[in-house]
Protein backbone atom coordinates (compact mmCIF):
# COMPACT_ATOMS: atom_id res chain seq x y z
CA UNK A 1 0.00 0.00 0.00
CA UNK A 2 1.30 3.41 -0.91
CA UNK A 3 1.58 5.82 1.99
CA UNK A 4 0.57 9.43 1.67
CA UNK A 5 3.81 10.58 3.28
CA UNK A 6 6.84 8.37 3.61
CA UNK A 7 10.39 9.07 4.68
CA UNK A 8 13.28 6.65 4.66
CA UNK A 9 16.37 7.28 6.79
CA UNK A 10 15.96 11.02 6.41
CA UNK A 11 18.97 12.95 7.61
CA UNK A 12 19.48 16.70 7.72
CA UNK A 13 22.54 18.36 9.14
CA UNK A 14 23.37 22.03 9.56
CA UNK A 15 26.58 23.86 10.11
CA UNK A 16 26.91 24.55 13.80
CA UNK A 17 29.14 26.96 15.67
CA UNK A 18 32.90 26.79 14.93
CA UNK A 19 32.63 24.37 12.00
CA UNK A 20 30.75 21.74 13.98
CA UNK A 21 27.80 19.87 12.48
CA UNK A 22 24.38 19.76 14.08
CA UNK A 23 22.18 16.81 13.20
CA UNK A 24 18.61 18.13 13.05
CA UNK A 25 17.19 14.87 11.72
CA UNK A 26 18.82 11.53 12.31
CA UNK A 27 17.60 8.68 10.06
CA UNK A 28 13.93 9.50 10.40
CA UNK A 29 11.66 6.88 8.82
CA UNK A 30 7.96 7.57 9.03
CA UNK A 31 4.91 6.42 7.07
CA UNK A 32 1.66 8.35 7.17
CA UNK A 33 -1.54 7.01 5.63
CA UNK A 34 -4.09 8.95 3.65
CA UNK A 35 -6.67 10.72 5.79
CA UNK A 36 -4.57 10.46 8.91
CA UNK A 37 -3.85 13.31 11.31
CA UNK A 38 -0.30 12.61 12.28
CA UNK A 39 1.45 14.53 15.03
CA UNK A 40 5.13 15.12 15.53
CA UNK A 41 5.62 15.93 19.16
CA UNK A 42 8.85 17.20 20.62
CA UNK A 43 10.50 20.12 22.37
CA UNK A 44 11.82 23.17 20.50
CA UNK A 45 14.91 22.23 18.51
CA UNK A 46 13.90 18.55 18.26
CA UNK A 47 13.78 18.65 14.44
CA UNK A 48 10.04 19.01 13.85
CA UNK A 49 10.20 22.14 11.68
CA UNK A 50 13.15 20.75 9.72
CA UNK A 51 11.08 17.65 8.95
CA UNK A 52 8.10 19.67 7.77
CA UNK A 53 10.30 21.98 5.68
CA UNK A 54 11.82 19.04 3.85
CA UNK A 55 8.40 17.57 3.10
CA UNK A 56 7.06 20.93 1.94
CA UNK A 57 10.06 21.31 -0.45
CA UNK A 58 11.59 24.28 1.41
CA UNK A 59 14.69 22.41 2.44
CA UNK A 60 16.76 19.63 0.89
CA UNK A 61 17.62 16.56 2.95
CA UNK A 62 21.28 15.78 3.52
CA UNK A 63 20.54 12.11 2.84
CA UNK A 64 17.64 9.69 2.79
CA UNK A 65 14.40 9.89 0.86
CA UNK A 66 11.05 11.56 1.34
CA UNK A 67 7.87 11.05 -0.64
CA UNK A 68 4.63 13.00 -0.57
CA UNK A 69 1.73 11.28 -2.29
CA UNK A 70 4.33 9.11 -3.98
CA UNK A 71 6.30 12.06 -5.36
CA UNK A 72 9.93 12.47 -4.42
CA UNK A 73 10.22 15.82 -2.63
CA UNK A 74 13.60 16.56 -4.22
CA UNK A 75 13.11 15.35 -7.78
CA UNK A 76 9.39 16.02 -8.16
CA UNK A 77 8.98 19.07 -5.97
CA UNK A 78 6.69 20.80 -8.47
CA UNK A 79 4.19 17.91 -8.30
CA UNK A 80 4.37 17.95 -4.50
CA UNK A 81 3.59 21.69 -4.34
CA UNK A 82 0.37 21.23 -6.29
CA UNK A 83 -1.21 19.10 -3.57
CA UNK A 84 0.12 20.59 -0.34
CA UNK A 85 -0.10 23.72 1.75
CA UNK A 86 1.69 24.86 4.86
CA UNK A 87 0.48 26.82 7.85
CA UNK A 88 3.03 27.94 10.41
CA UNK A 89 1.97 29.28 13.77
CA UNK A 90 3.23 32.71 14.69
CA UNK A 91 3.61 33.57 11.01
CA UNK A 92 1.41 36.10 9.26
CA UNK A 93 2.07 35.79 5.55
CA UNK A 94 0.34 38.42 3.49
CA UNK A 95 0.48 42.17 3.09
CA UNK A 96 -0.52 44.36 6.01
CA UNK A 97 -1.83 47.15 3.82
CA UNK A 98 -4.26 44.81 2.03
CA UNK A 99 -7.57 43.66 3.46
CA UNK A 100 -8.29 40.10 4.50
CA UNK A 101 -10.22 39.40 1.30
CA UNK A 102 -7.53 40.97 -0.90
CA UNK A 103 -4.84 38.87 0.76
CA UNK A 104 -6.83 35.69 0.33
CA UNK A 105 -7.56 36.55 -3.28
CA UNK A 106 -3.84 37.04 -3.90
CA UNK A 107 -2.95 33.66 -2.41
CA UNK A 108 -5.78 31.99 -4.34
CA UNK A 109 -4.10 33.15 -7.53
CA UNK A 110 -0.92 31.31 -6.60
CA UNK A 111 -2.96 28.12 -6.97
CA UNK A 112 -4.68 29.12 -10.18
CA UNK A 113 -8.22 29.52 -8.82
CA UNK A 114 -10.60 31.18 -11.25
CA UNK A 115 -12.11 34.52 -10.10
CA UNK A 116 -15.52 32.99 -9.31
CA UNK A 117 -13.98 29.97 -7.62
CA UNK A 118 -11.70 32.18 -5.54
CA UNK A 119 -14.56 34.44 -4.49
CA UNK A 120 -16.71 31.51 -3.42
CA UNK A 121 -13.87 29.78 -1.61
CA UNK A 122 -12.87 32.93 0.30
CA UNK A 123 -16.44 33.55 1.38
CA UNK A 124 -16.84 29.95 2.55
CA UNK A 125 -13.58 29.84 4.49
CA UNK A 126 -14.19 33.16 6.19
CA UNK A 127 -17.63 32.04 7.28
CA UNK A 128 -16.40 28.68 8.51
CA UNK A 129 -13.54 30.21 10.43
CA UNK A 130 -15.95 32.75 11.84
CA UNK A 131 -14.26 35.97 10.80
CA UNK A 132 -16.39 37.07 7.86
CA UNK A 133 -17.05 40.44 9.51
CA UNK A 134 -13.35 41.19 8.99
CA UNK A 135 -13.50 40.79 5.19
CA UNK A 136 -12.62 44.39 4.48
CA UNK A 137 -10.29 44.97 7.42
CA UNK A 138 -6.62 45.46 6.65
CA UNK A 139 -4.40 42.65 7.80
CA UNK A 140 -2.26 44.97 9.92
CA UNK A 141 -5.33 45.83 11.99
CA UNK A 142 -6.08 42.22 12.96
CA UNK A 143 -5.35 40.68 16.36
CA UNK A 144 -3.02 37.68 16.44
CA UNK A 145 -5.99 35.29 16.74
CA UNK A 146 -7.62 36.66 13.60
CA UNK A 147 -4.31 36.73 11.77
CA UNK A 148 -3.95 33.05 12.50
CA UNK A 149 -7.45 32.45 11.13
CA UNK A 150 -6.39 34.30 7.99
CA UNK A 151 -3.24 32.20 7.87
CA UNK A 152 -5.28 29.03 8.17
CA UNK A 153 -7.75 30.20 5.51
CA UNK A 154 -4.76 30.83 3.25
CA UNK A 155 -3.50 27.32 3.93
CA UNK A 156 -6.84 25.82 2.94
CA UNK A 157 -7.47 28.04 -0.09
CA UNK A 158 -6.24 25.39 -2.54
CA UNK A 159 -8.08 22.57 -0.79
CA UNK A 160 -4.82 20.72 -0.21
CA UNK A 161 -4.65 16.97 -0.23
CA UNK A 162 -1.95 17.17 2.42
CA UNK A 163 -1.79 19.98 4.95
CA UNK A 164 1.35 20.70 6.95
CA UNK A 165 0.72 22.48 10.22
CA UNK A 166 3.79 23.74 12.03
CA UNK A 167 2.81 24.72 15.56
CA UNK A 168 -0.54 26.09 14.31
CA UNK A 169 -1.79 27.36 17.67
CA UNK A 170 1.45 28.96 18.83
CA UNK A 171 0.80 32.07 20.88
CA UNK A 172 -3.00 31.83 20.67
CA UNK A 173 -5.34 32.08 23.64
CA UNK A 174 -6.93 28.86 24.88
CA UNK A 175 -10.34 29.39 23.31
CA UNK A 176 -9.06 30.45 19.88
CA UNK A 177 -6.62 27.52 19.87
CA UNK A 178 -9.41 25.10 20.76
CA UNK A 179 -11.69 26.47 18.03
CA UNK A 180 -8.93 26.15 15.43
CA UNK A 181 -8.17 22.61 16.53
CA UNK A 182 -11.83 21.63 16.28
CA UNK A 183 -12.09 23.20 12.85
CA UNK A 184 -9.00 21.39 11.60
CA UNK A 185 -10.12 18.00 12.85
CA UNK A 186 -13.49 18.57 11.26
CA UNK A 187 -11.87 19.65 8.01
CA UNK A 188 -9.57 16.64 7.89
CA UNK A 189 -12.04 14.00 8.99
CA UNK A 190 -15.38 15.10 7.62
CA UNK A 191 -15.03 17.69 4.93
CA UNK A 192 -11.84 17.24 2.96
CA UNK A 193 -10.71 13.88 4.28
CA UNK A 194 -7.23 15.23 3.81
CA UNK A 195 -4.01 14.15 5.44
CA UNK A 196 -2.56 16.40 8.12
CA UNK A 197 0.97 16.44 9.45
CA UNK A 198 1.05 18.50 12.60
CA UNK A 199 4.09 19.51 14.60
CA UNK A 200 3.54 20.73 18.11
CA UNK A 201 5.07 20.92 21.49
CA UNK A 202 1.67 21.11 23.16
CA UNK A 203 0.91 17.66 24.54
CA UNK A 204 -2.84 18.27 24.74
CA UNK A 205 -2.94 19.38 21.12
CA UNK A 206 -1.31 16.18 19.90
CA UNK A 207 -3.51 14.10 22.21
CA UNK A 208 -6.71 15.80 21.11
CA UNK A 209 -6.12 15.97 17.38
CA UNK A 210 -3.92 13.14 16.22
CA UNK A 211 -4.63 9.61 15.10
CA UNK A 212 -0.98 8.81 15.61
CA UNK A 213 1.86 10.65 17.26
CA UNK A 214 5.59 10.33 16.77
CA UNK A 215 7.73 11.57 19.62
CA UNK A 216 10.89 13.20 18.37
CA UNK A 217 13.90 14.26 20.33
CA UNK A 218 17.27 15.46 19.05
CA UNK A 219 16.32 14.49 15.52
CA UNK A 220 15.34 10.91 16.33
CA UNK A 221 11.91 9.33 16.44
CA UNK A 222 11.65 7.67 19.82
CA UNK A 223 8.14 6.24 19.61
CA UNK A 224 5.27 6.25 17.17
CA UNK A 225 1.74 5.07 17.84
CA UNK A 226 -1.75 6.31 18.63
CA UNK A 227 -1.85 8.60 21.70
CA UNK A 228 -4.00 6.01 23.45
CA UNK A 229 -1.59 3.16 22.84
CA UNK A 230 1.44 5.26 23.75
CA UNK A 231 -0.21 6.02 27.07
CA UNK A 232 -1.40 2.45 27.56
CA UNK A 233 2.14 1.19 27.18
CA UNK A 234 2.99 3.38 30.09
CA UNK A 235 0.37 2.10 32.49
CA UNK A 236 2.79 -0.43 33.90
CA UNK A 237 4.93 2.55 34.91
CA UNK A 238 2.99 4.56 37.49
CA UNK A 239 3.10 8.35 37.42
CA UNK A 240 2.59 10.70 40.34
CA UNK A 241 2.45 14.43 40.89
CA UNK A 242 4.06 15.78 44.05
CA UNK A 243 3.94 19.29 45.42
CA UNK A 244 7.01 20.25 47.42
CA UNK A 245 7.38 23.38 49.53
CA UNK A 246 10.39 24.92 47.82
CA UNK A 247 11.14 26.62 44.55
CA UNK A 248 14.88 26.81 44.98
CA UNK A 249 15.75 23.22 45.73
CA UNK A 250 17.72 21.19 43.24
CA UNK A 251 15.89 17.92 42.80
CA UNK A 252 18.73 16.14 41.03
CA UNK A 253 19.06 13.96 44.13
CA UNK A 254 15.97 12.08 42.85
CA UNK A 255 18.11 10.62 40.10
CA UNK A 256 19.95 8.53 42.69
CA UNK A 257 16.77 6.71 43.65
CA UNK A 258 16.44 3.35 42.01
CA UNK A 259 13.20 2.74 40.15
CA UNK A 260 12.71 6.29 38.85
CA UNK A 261 12.47 6.50 35.07
CA UNK A 262 12.30 10.27 34.82
CA UNK A 263 10.84 13.39 36.30
CA UNK A 264 10.08 17.05 35.62
CA UNK A 265 9.99 19.95 38.01
CA UNK A 266 7.88 23.08 37.64
CA UNK A 267 8.46 25.76 40.25
CA UNK A 268 5.69 28.29 40.89
CA UNK A 269 7.12 31.56 42.17
CA UNK A 270 3.72 32.84 43.28
CA UNK A 271 2.87 29.90 45.52
CA UNK A 272 6.42 28.96 46.45
CA UNK A 273 5.68 25.38 45.51
CA UNK A 274 7.46 23.10 43.04
CA UNK A 275 5.40 20.48 41.24
CA UNK A 276 7.27 17.28 40.50
CA UNK A 277 5.99 14.86 37.94
CA UNK A 278 7.63 11.47 38.44
CA UNK A 279 7.45 8.30 36.37
CA UNK A 280 8.59 5.20 38.22
CA UNK A 281 9.07 1.53 37.47
CA UNK A 282 6.75 0.57 40.29
CA UNK A 283 4.84 2.23 43.09
CA UNK A 284 7.38 1.32 45.75
CA UNK A 285 9.61 4.09 44.34
CA UNK A 286 7.24 6.78 45.63
CA UNK A 287 7.82 5.98 49.30
CA UNK A 288 11.55 6.23 48.63
CA UNK A 289 11.00 9.61 46.97
CA UNK A 290 9.05 10.97 49.95
CA UNK A 291 11.72 9.72 52.35
CA UNK A 292 14.48 11.27 50.27
CA UNK A 293 12.68 14.61 50.03
CA UNK A 294 12.17 14.67 53.79
CA UNK A 295 15.84 13.82 54.22
CA UNK A 296 16.67 16.96 52.24
CA UNK A 297 14.63 19.01 54.75
CA UNK A 298 11.88 19.66 52.21
CA UNK A 299 8.21 19.07 52.76
CA UNK A 300 5.90 17.07 50.49
CA UNK A 301 2.59 18.94 50.52
CA UNK A 302 0.54 16.63 48.32
CA UNK A 303 1.03 13.46 46.31
CA UNK A 304 -1.41 12.26 43.66
CA UNK A 305 -1.28 9.34 41.33
CA UNK A 306 -2.00 10.56 37.78
CA UNK A 307 -3.30 9.03 34.60
CA UNK A 308 -0.52 8.78 32.02
CA UNK A 309 -0.30 11.65 29.54
CA UNK A 310 1.82 12.12 26.43
CA UNK A 311 4.16 14.19 28.56
CA UNK A 312 4.66 11.13 30.75
CA UNK A 313 5.42 9.10 27.64
CA UNK A 314 8.05 11.67 26.68
CA UNK A 315 9.53 11.67 30.19
CA UNK A 316 9.66 7.90 30.23
CA UNK A 317 11.48 7.90 26.88
CA UNK A 318 14.08 10.60 27.51
CA UNK A 319 14.12 10.89 31.30
CA UNK A 320 13.26 14.60 31.32
CA UNK A 321 10.48 17.00 30.38
CA UNK A 322 10.17 19.38 27.42
CA UNK A 323 11.42 22.43 29.29
CA UNK A 324 14.69 20.76 30.19
CA UNK A 325 15.05 19.28 26.70
CA UNK A 326 14.59 22.45 24.72
CA UNK A 327 17.60 23.32 22.66
CA UNK A 328 18.14 26.38 20.42
CA UNK A 329 16.27 25.91 17.15
CA UNK A 330 18.39 25.38 14.07
CA UNK A 331 15.95 26.45 11.43
CA UNK B 1 1.11 24.82 -22.60
CA UNK B 2 -1.74 27.33 -22.96
CA UNK B 3 -2.96 26.55 -19.43
CA UNK B 4 0.56 27.07 -18.06
CA UNK B 5 0.79 30.41 -19.81
CA UNK B 6 -2.57 31.54 -18.42
CA UNK B 7 -1.52 30.40 -14.94
CA UNK B 8 1.80 32.26 -15.17
CA UNK B 9 0.05 35.41 -16.31
CA UNK B 10 -2.51 35.09 -13.55
CA UNK B 11 0.26 34.81 -10.92
CA UNK B 12 2.15 37.76 -12.44
CA UNK B 13 -1.03 39.83 -12.51
CA UNK B 14 -1.83 38.98 -8.88
CA UNK B 15 1.61 40.10 -7.74
CA UNK B 16 1.37 43.22 -9.92
CA UNK B 17 -2.03 44.00 -8.42
CA UNK B 18 -0.69 43.67 -4.86
CA UNK B 19 2.11 46.09 -5.65
CA UNK B 20 -0.06 48.68 -7.35
CA UNK B 21 -2.82 48.45 -4.75
CA UNK B 22 -0.41 48.48 -1.82
CA UNK B 23 1.74 51.21 -3.29
CA UNK B 24 -1.09 53.65 -3.84
CA UNK B 25 -3.52 52.92 -1.03
CA UNK B 26 -2.05 55.58 1.23
CA UNK B 27 -1.51 58.91 -0.54
CA UNK B 28 1.52 60.00 1.51
CA UNK B 29 3.70 58.74 -1.36
CA UNK B 30 2.90 62.02 -3.12
CA UNK B 31 4.98 63.82 -0.50
CA UNK B 32 7.79 61.34 -0.14
CA UNK B 33 8.17 60.24 -3.72
CA UNK B 34 7.44 63.42 -5.65
CA UNK B 35 8.11 66.43 -3.44
CA UNK B 36 11.43 65.21 -2.10
CA UNK B 37 12.91 64.24 -5.52
CA UNK B 38 11.80 67.62 -6.89
CA UNK B 39 13.61 69.37 -4.03
CA UNK B 40 16.76 67.38 -4.82
CA UNK B 41 16.70 68.15 -8.51
CA UNK B 42 15.86 71.82 -7.76
CA UNK B 43 19.16 72.06 -5.90
CA UNK B 44 21.05 70.83 -8.98
CA UNK B 45 19.12 73.09 -11.37
CA UNK B 46 19.86 76.19 -9.28
CA UNK B 47 23.49 75.16 -8.96
CA UNK B 48 23.78 74.99 -12.77
CA UNK B 49 21.97 78.31 -13.09
CA UNK B 50 24.37 79.89 -10.61
CA UNK B 51 27.29 78.56 -12.67
CA UNK B 52 25.70 79.95 -15.86
CA UNK B 53 25.58 76.47 -17.40
CA UNK B 54 23.60 76.10 -20.68
CA UNK B 55 19.81 75.86 -20.20
CA UNK B 56 19.82 72.26 -21.44
CA UNK B 57 21.49 71.23 -18.17
CA UNK B 58 18.18 71.80 -16.38
CA UNK B 59 16.74 69.25 -18.80
CA UNK B 60 19.51 66.77 -18.00
CA UNK B 61 18.72 67.13 -14.31
CA UNK B 62 14.94 66.73 -14.71
CA UNK B 63 15.33 63.59 -16.86
CA UNK B 64 17.97 62.23 -14.48
CA UNK B 65 15.68 62.90 -11.51
CA UNK B 66 12.85 61.13 -13.30
CA UNK B 67 14.94 58.06 -14.06
CA UNK B 68 16.28 57.92 -10.50
CA UNK B 69 12.74 56.97 -9.46
CA UNK B 70 13.08 53.81 -11.57
CA UNK B 71 16.58 53.00 -10.33
CA UNK B 72 15.49 53.41 -6.68
CA UNK B 73 12.48 51.23 -7.35
CA UNK B 74 14.65 48.53 -8.93
CA UNK B 75 17.16 48.65 -6.11
CA UNK B 76 14.89 48.78 -3.08
CA UNK B 77 11.52 47.46 -4.19
CA UNK B 78 12.62 44.90 -6.73
CA UNK B 79 16.01 43.61 -5.62
CA UNK B 80 15.20 43.83 -1.93
CA UNK B 81 11.68 42.46 -2.30
CA UNK B 82 12.53 38.81 -1.68
CA UNK B 83 14.43 39.91 1.40
CA UNK B 84 11.29 41.60 2.71
CA UNK B 85 9.15 38.67 1.65
CA UNK B 86 11.44 36.38 3.59
CA UNK B 87 11.18 38.52 6.74
CA UNK B 88 7.37 38.60 6.60
CA UNK B 89 6.98 34.88 5.84
CA UNK B 90 5.66 35.44 2.32
CA UNK B 91 8.67 33.98 0.55
CA UNK B 92 7.98 30.63 2.20
CA UNK B 93 4.43 30.75 0.85
CA UNK B 94 5.66 31.55 -2.67
CA UNK B 95 8.06 28.65 -2.55
CA UNK B 96 5.49 26.17 -1.26
CA UNK B 97 3.06 27.17 -4.03
CA UNK B 98 3.31 25.50 -7.46
CA UNK B 99 4.27 28.71 -9.21
CA UNK B 100 7.17 29.67 -11.42
CA UNK B 101 9.31 32.11 -9.44
CA UNK B 102 9.87 34.20 -12.55
CA UNK B 103 6.12 34.91 -12.71
CA UNK B 104 6.31 36.45 -9.24
CA UNK B 105 9.34 38.50 -10.26
CA UNK B 106 7.60 39.58 -13.44
CA UNK B 107 4.56 40.72 -11.47
CA UNK B 108 6.76 42.60 -9.03
CA UNK B 109 8.60 44.26 -11.91
CA UNK B 110 5.47 45.25 -13.81
CA UNK B 111 3.80 46.55 -10.66
CA UNK B 112 6.95 48.50 -9.86
CA UNK B 113 7.03 49.96 -13.35
CA UNK B 114 3.40 51.10 -13.11
CA UNK B 115 3.87 52.62 -9.65
CA UNK B 116 7.11 54.32 -10.58
CA UNK B 117 5.74 55.55 -13.90
CA UNK B 118 3.07 57.45 -11.95
CA UNK B 119 5.72 59.04 -9.77
CA UNK B 120 8.17 59.62 -12.62
CA UNK B 121 5.50 61.27 -14.78
CA UNK B 122 4.66 63.63 -11.92
CA UNK B 123 8.35 64.50 -11.39
CA UNK B 124 8.89 65.00 -15.13
CA UNK B 125 5.81 67.19 -15.55
CA UNK B 126 6.42 69.38 -12.52
CA UNK B 127 10.19 69.61 -13.22
CA UNK B 128 9.69 70.52 -16.89
CA UNK B 129 7.07 73.19 -16.14
CA UNK B 130 8.80 74.74 -13.14
CA UNK B 131 12.27 74.91 -14.69
CA UNK B 132 11.09 75.53 -18.24
CA UNK B 133 13.26 72.79 -19.67
CA UNK B 134 14.10 73.34 -23.36
CA UNK B 135 12.78 70.32 -25.25
CA UNK B 136 13.85 69.46 -28.82
CA UNK B 137 12.04 66.15 -29.21
CA UNK B 138 11.87 65.21 -32.90
CA UNK B 139 11.30 61.46 -32.64
CA UNK B 140 8.99 60.57 -29.71
CA UNK B 141 8.97 56.92 -30.84
CA UNK B 142 12.77 56.76 -30.49
CA UNK B 143 12.55 58.29 -26.99
CA UNK B 144 9.87 55.74 -26.09
CA UNK B 145 11.94 52.86 -27.53
CA UNK B 146 15.01 53.79 -25.50
CA UNK B 147 12.91 54.33 -22.40
CA UNK B 148 11.27 50.90 -22.73
CA UNK B 149 14.58 49.16 -23.42
CA UNK B 150 16.11 50.89 -20.41
CA UNK B 151 13.25 49.85 -18.17
CA UNK B 152 13.40 46.21 -19.33
CA UNK B 153 17.19 46.11 -18.85
CA UNK B 154 16.93 47.77 -15.43
CA UNK B 155 14.26 45.43 -14.14
CA UNK B 156 16.15 42.43 -15.51
CA UNK B 157 19.05 43.65 -13.38
CA UNK B 158 16.60 43.93 -10.48
CA UNK B 159 15.52 40.32 -11.00
CA UNK B 160 19.15 39.26 -10.88
CA UNK B 161 19.72 41.19 -7.66
CA UNK B 162 16.54 39.71 -6.16
CA UNK B 163 18.15 36.25 -6.14
CA UNK B 164 21.20 37.61 -4.35
CA UNK B 165 19.03 39.30 -1.74
CA UNK B 166 17.07 36.09 -1.25
CA UNK B 167 20.16 34.22 -0.15
CA UNK B 168 22.35 36.84 1.42
CA UNK B 169 19.71 38.84 3.27
CA UNK B 170 21.22 41.68 5.20
CA UNK B 171 24.59 41.43 3.46
CA UNK B 172 22.90 42.16 0.15
CA UNK B 173 20.97 44.93 1.85
CA UNK B 174 24.28 46.66 2.52
CA UNK B 175 25.34 45.95 -1.06
CA UNK B 176 22.25 47.83 -2.27
CA UNK B 177 23.12 50.80 -0.08
CA UNK B 178 26.61 50.60 -1.49
CA UNK B 179 25.25 50.62 -5.03
CA UNK B 180 22.91 53.55 -4.65
CA UNK B 181 25.12 56.66 -4.63
CA UNK B 182 27.96 55.30 -6.84
CA UNK B 183 25.39 54.44 -9.51
CA UNK B 184 23.86 57.91 -9.19
CA UNK B 185 27.32 59.30 -9.86
CA UNK B 186 28.55 56.88 -12.52
CA UNK B 187 25.35 56.88 -14.56
CA UNK B 188 25.29 60.66 -14.60
CA UNK B 189 21.85 61.18 -13.13
CA UNK B 190 22.47 64.92 -12.68
CA UNK B 191 25.01 65.58 -15.41
CA UNK B 192 25.96 64.17 -18.83
CA UNK B 193 28.27 61.21 -18.37
CA UNK B 194 30.44 62.34 -21.33
CA UNK B 195 32.06 64.92 -19.02
CA UNK B 196 33.52 62.13 -16.89
CA UNK B 197 37.08 60.80 -17.49
CA UNK B 198 37.30 57.97 -20.01
CA UNK B 199 38.10 55.26 -17.45
CA UNK B 200 35.10 56.20 -15.35
CA UNK B 201 32.92 56.24 -18.46
CA UNK B 202 34.17 52.70 -19.15
CA UNK B 203 33.10 51.55 -15.69
CA UNK B 204 29.80 53.39 -16.07
CA UNK B 205 29.10 51.53 -19.32
CA UNK B 206 28.59 48.34 -17.29
CA UNK B 207 25.36 49.84 -15.94
CA UNK B 208 22.35 49.75 -18.30
CA UNK B 209 20.90 53.01 -17.07
CA UNK B 210 23.98 54.92 -18.21
CA UNK B 211 23.10 54.15 -21.84
CA UNK B 212 19.39 54.66 -21.29
CA UNK B 213 19.81 58.01 -19.61
CA UNK B 214 22.26 59.35 -22.17
CA UNK B 215 20.11 58.11 -25.06
CA UNK B 216 16.90 59.64 -23.72
CA UNK B 217 18.62 62.97 -23.07
CA UNK B 218 20.09 63.05 -26.56
CA UNK B 219 16.68 62.42 -28.13
CA UNK B 220 14.59 64.70 -25.89
CA UNK B 221 16.98 67.56 -25.09
CA UNK B 222 19.49 67.56 -27.96
CA UNK B 223 16.99 66.56 -30.69
CA UNK B 224 19.03 63.58 -31.97
CA UNK B 225 17.40 60.80 -34.02
CA UNK B 226 17.40 56.98 -34.07
CA UNK B 227 20.59 56.78 -36.13
CA UNK B 228 22.46 58.92 -33.58
CA UNK B 229 21.41 56.71 -30.70
CA UNK B 230 21.77 53.32 -32.41
CA UNK B 231 24.77 52.38 -30.20
CA UNK B 232 22.60 53.06 -27.16
CA UNK B 233 19.80 50.87 -28.53
CA UNK B 234 22.29 48.10 -29.34
CA UNK B 235 23.90 48.26 -25.89
CA UNK B 236 20.54 48.09 -24.15
CA UNK B 237 19.45 45.09 -26.24
CA UNK B 238 22.69 43.31 -25.33
CA UNK B 239 22.07 44.06 -21.65
CA UNK B 240 18.58 42.58 -21.88
CA UNK B 241 19.80 39.52 -23.77
CA UNK B 242 22.37 38.83 -21.05
CA UNK B 243 20.49 39.87 -17.92
CA UNK B 244 17.15 38.14 -18.57
CA UNK B 245 18.43 34.54 -18.88
CA UNK B 246 21.07 35.25 -16.25
CA UNK B 247 18.42 36.32 -13.74
CA UNK B 248 16.49 33.08 -14.32
CA UNK B 249 19.64 30.99 -13.91
CA UNK B 250 20.64 32.94 -10.80
CA UNK B 251 17.20 32.50 -9.26
CA UNK B 252 17.26 28.71 -9.78
CA UNK B 253 20.83 28.47 -8.56
CA UNK B 254 20.24 30.59 -5.48
CA UNK B 255 17.03 28.75 -4.60
CA UNK B 256 18.78 25.38 -4.75
CA UNK B 257 21.81 26.65 -2.88
CA UNK B 258 19.74 28.15 -0.11
CA UNK B 259 17.64 24.99 0.18
CA UNK B 260 20.85 23.02 0.52
CA UNK B 261 22.29 25.39 3.09
CA UNK B 262 18.99 25.85 4.91
CA UNK B 263 18.99 29.61 4.45
CA UNK B 264 15.87 30.00 2.37
CA UNK B 265 13.60 30.82 5.25
CA UNK B 266 16.23 31.69 7.82
CA UNK B 267 15.55 35.16 9.14
CA UNK B 268 17.47 37.95 10.82
CA UNK B 269 20.72 36.79 9.30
Amino acid sequence: MQHCIETKDLVRTFKGPSKSTVKALDKVSVSIDEGEIFGLLGPNGAGKTTFIKILSTLLLPTSGEAYVNGFNVVKESHKVRKIINLVSGGETPGYGILTVRENLWFFSQLYGLSPSNAKEKIKKLMAELDFDEYTNVRMNKLSSGYRQRLNLARGLINDPKILFLDEPTLGLDVLTAKNLRNYLVNWAKLERKGTVLLTTHYMAEADEMCDRVAIIDQGKILACDSPQRLKENLTKNPAAKLEVSSIQANFDFLKTIQGIIGFTQTPNIQTGVTTLKVIARDESAFSKIIAKINQENLKVLTINKTEPTLEDVYISLVGRGFEEAEAPANV
Amino acid sequence: MYRDLVFNLRVAYARLWVRVKGGNREPHWIVTEITIPILTLSAYVYLYKMLNAPAEFAGFVVIGGTMIAFWSNVLWNMSAQFYWEKETGNLQMYLVAPIPRMAILLGMALGGIINTALRATAILTVGTLVFQVPIMLREPSTALLIFLLTIVALYALGMLFASLFMLYGREAWHTASLLQEPVHFLSGFYFPVRYLPFMIQLVASAIPITFGLDGIRRVIISGENIVDVLPHVGALIIFIAILMPLSKLALNFMENLSKREGRLTLRWQ
